[in-house]
Order: structure tokens, then C-alpha cells, then sequence
């Protein structure tokens, strides 16, 4: 859990601003331009992925632990399922756009499908994140003799 | 239009080296770059949204499978090639391919869906929903019940995750002896 050599770390420390500020941006402009939710999500858990490889387990854990992961996984979805409801108690019908249009083109526009983007990001990224650490980490967290080198 | 086909005969060299690698380190390899060649043929064809998503999955699949399967033991797998698996499944792929020659004979051209509603949502896209991207104008307005099934479908198989792969009563302790 140690993490890897001085050059990954020195790189990632650069470059991991940018991939989160990218999928903050993707996130934040799914409405505008390519993107979205999904992919969004997808590039945080590839960051965290990323902090993880470099600088060991406990690191990140210190940061975001794996229950508040699970948190963060049911809350987007939790997020997205009550703006759909809200959509149903104001509008009428399921997942009705129930927030004012606004200015095309412009970062406020398209109701509340920004606001769904965020939750799915949120959403996204947390799962995939837990899946990572499920599949890779949790194996390793007893019999850490023949396996501790691999992290 | 040549470049394309150039890409898909790479990209099936490259699944069938994916397939015929005794590493798997080769084989996570050729499915990679099989993957990105897909992206840039997305990418061709005018479905940015869709390149991105390739791209960024690929990437997390990749890493999560060299992690997880390719580091954690060396799983080559050896057997004979089996003659009669091999007729059967060079059968199958012919009688697919002819259905699917037959199939394709009756569709339109390339560009020229079948449905029309699609057209509405080209025309209505941006007045209807405000949203400038149509890709999130469908998937997010006209069919936010659709993406609420499938991050349904993502929170459920993550819960799956995380039932089988949990630390808790995995390893053999005091009151539990099922486990190993």
C-alpha cells in the first residue's frame, strides 16, 4: 500500500488538477458541448483511480474513505430520482422539465439537465471508484504478505 | 471512406491478436487498441459524445483489468485447440453473416433511419428542452425515464460489487466458518 516510485507520483501531482478540472468541465457543460454526466463521472473515478496507483491506499483513504464512496453512490442516485419526482409533483408527468429554459447557449439553460448531469456525475464517479477499490483493494486487506507489493 | 475501412480491418487484426496472445498483458493490450481504433471511427462518423465515452471507459476497463486480472497471477491458459468447438463455431458465424447479408439487404443506406422520430427531436430539440447538445437533450428530456433505468441498472450491479467483494466476512474468523 506504499505506493509507486518518485517520478509517478512527481507526474501525477501535475496532472491530476487537470484531469479533475476537465471532468468538472465536461460535467458542468454536458448541455452544451460533448459530454456529459456519464463520461464525466467516469474521468473522477479515472483521477482517483490515478491517486490511488501512485500514492497508495491510505493516502486517498484519508481523503474519501470507501463508506463515504457508498455514500456518494447513493446519493447521486437518490439526487436524480428526486428531481424526477419533483418533475412528476410539479409538471404532471415523470422527469418532467420543470425548471424555466433560460438563454440558449448559455451555461444556465435546459431546466434542470445540468442539475441532473451533476448527479449523475457524482453518481458515476463514485461507483466506479468503489468498483476499483472493490475489485483490487479489498482482496488485500488481510493476507497483505505475498500481495503488498503489488500496491 | 477508405480510411474507415483501413481502421476496421485493423481493428479486427487487432481483436484477433487479443484472442491468439498467450499473455494477457498482450491480450488487455490488442483490447485497447482495439478500443481506441472504435473511438476514432466514432469519431469519423460524427458521434463525438459517443468517442469520448469510448475513450474514458476503455481507459477505466483497461486499468481496472490489468489490476485486477492480469497483475494478480499468471492465468495462461493453455488447451488444445478443439476441432469440433472450432467447426461449430465457424457455422454459427457463417449462418450469422448470411442472415445479417440478407437482413442488411432490406434497410436503407447508411444515414436514412427507418424511424422518423428522430427527426423531431432534431427539429424541437433546442426550443423544447433549451439544451444546445441533443444527445443530452434526449437522453436527460425526452427519455429521462430511460437514464433513470440505467443508473439504475449502475447502482444496482455496484451493489453486487459490493456484496460479493466485501471485507467483511471474507476471510475466516471467530463465529464465521462458512468462509474461506
Amino acid at each position: 500500500m506504499k505506493g509507486m516510485t518518485l517520478i509517478v507520483k512527481q507526474v501525477t501531482k501535475l496532472v491530476i488538477g487537470f484531469i479533475l478540472l476537465y471532468s468538472a468541465y465536461i460535467i458542468l457543460y454536458g448541455h452544451l458541448s460533448p459530454g456529459g454526466g456519464f463520461v464525466g463521472g467516469v474521468m473522477l473515478a479515472c483521477g482517483f483511480i490515478l491517486l490511488v496507483l501512485a500514492y497508495g491506499k491510505d493516502f486517498v483513504n484519508s481523503m474519501i474513505s470507501d463508506e463515504s464512496l457508498k455514500g456518494w453512490d447513493c446519493f447521486g442516485a437518490l439526487a436524480f430520482l428526486v428531481l424526477a419526482l419533483i418533475g412528476y409533483a410539479l409538471g404532471g408527468y415523470f422527469a418532467e422539465n420543470f425548471l424555466s429554459k433560460g438563454e440558449n447557449y448559455h451555461l444556465i439553460s435546459g431546466g434542470f439537465i445540468p442539475i441532473a448531469n451533476i448527479a449523475i456525475g457524482i453518481k458515476v464517479g463514485a461507483c466506479m471508484a468503489g468498483a476499483f477499490v472493490g475489485l483490487t483493494i479489498f482482496h488485500l486487506s488481510k493476507d497483505t504478505s505475498s500481495e503488498s507489493h503489488m500496491l | 471512406m477508405v480510411i474507415l475501412w483501413i481502421l476496421i480491418a485493423f481493428m479486427i487484426l487487432a481483436a484477433i491478436v487479443a484472442v491468439e496472445a498467450k499473455g494477457l498483458l498482450s491480450t488487455v493490450i490488442s483490447v485497447g487498441a482495439a478500443g481506441l481504433i472504435l473511438s476514432v471511427i466514432f469519431m469519423m462518423l460524427g458521434a463525438p459524445d459517443l468517442a469520448i465515452t469510448q475513450v474514458v471507459v476503455e481507459v477505466l476497463c483497461l486499468v481496472l483489468l490489468i489490476r485486477a486480472a492480469v497483475m494478480r497471477e499468471d492465468s495462461t491458459l493453455e488447451s488444445p485447440p478443439n476441432r469440433f468447438v472450432i467447426a461449430i463455431g465457424l457455422i454459427g458465424c457463417g449462418i450469422l453473416l448470411t442472415s445479417v447479408y440478407f437482413a442488411f439487404q432490406s434497410m436503407n443506406g447508411f444515414g436514412q433511419p427507418l424511424m422518423h422520430l428522430a427527426d423531431q427531436y432534431l427539429q424541437n430539440g433546442l426550443e423544447k428542452t433549451g439544451a444546445a447538445n441533443y444527445v443530452m437533450a434526449v437522453l436527460l428530456d425526452f427519455r429521462a425515464y430511460d437514464t433513470i433505468g440505467e443508473a439504475t441498472v449502475i447502482f444496482g450491479s455496484i451493489i453486487g460489487v459490493y456484496a460479493i467483494l466485501r471485507k467483511i466476512g471474507k476471510y475466516k474468523h471467530e463465529g464465521n466458518d462458512l468462509n474461506r
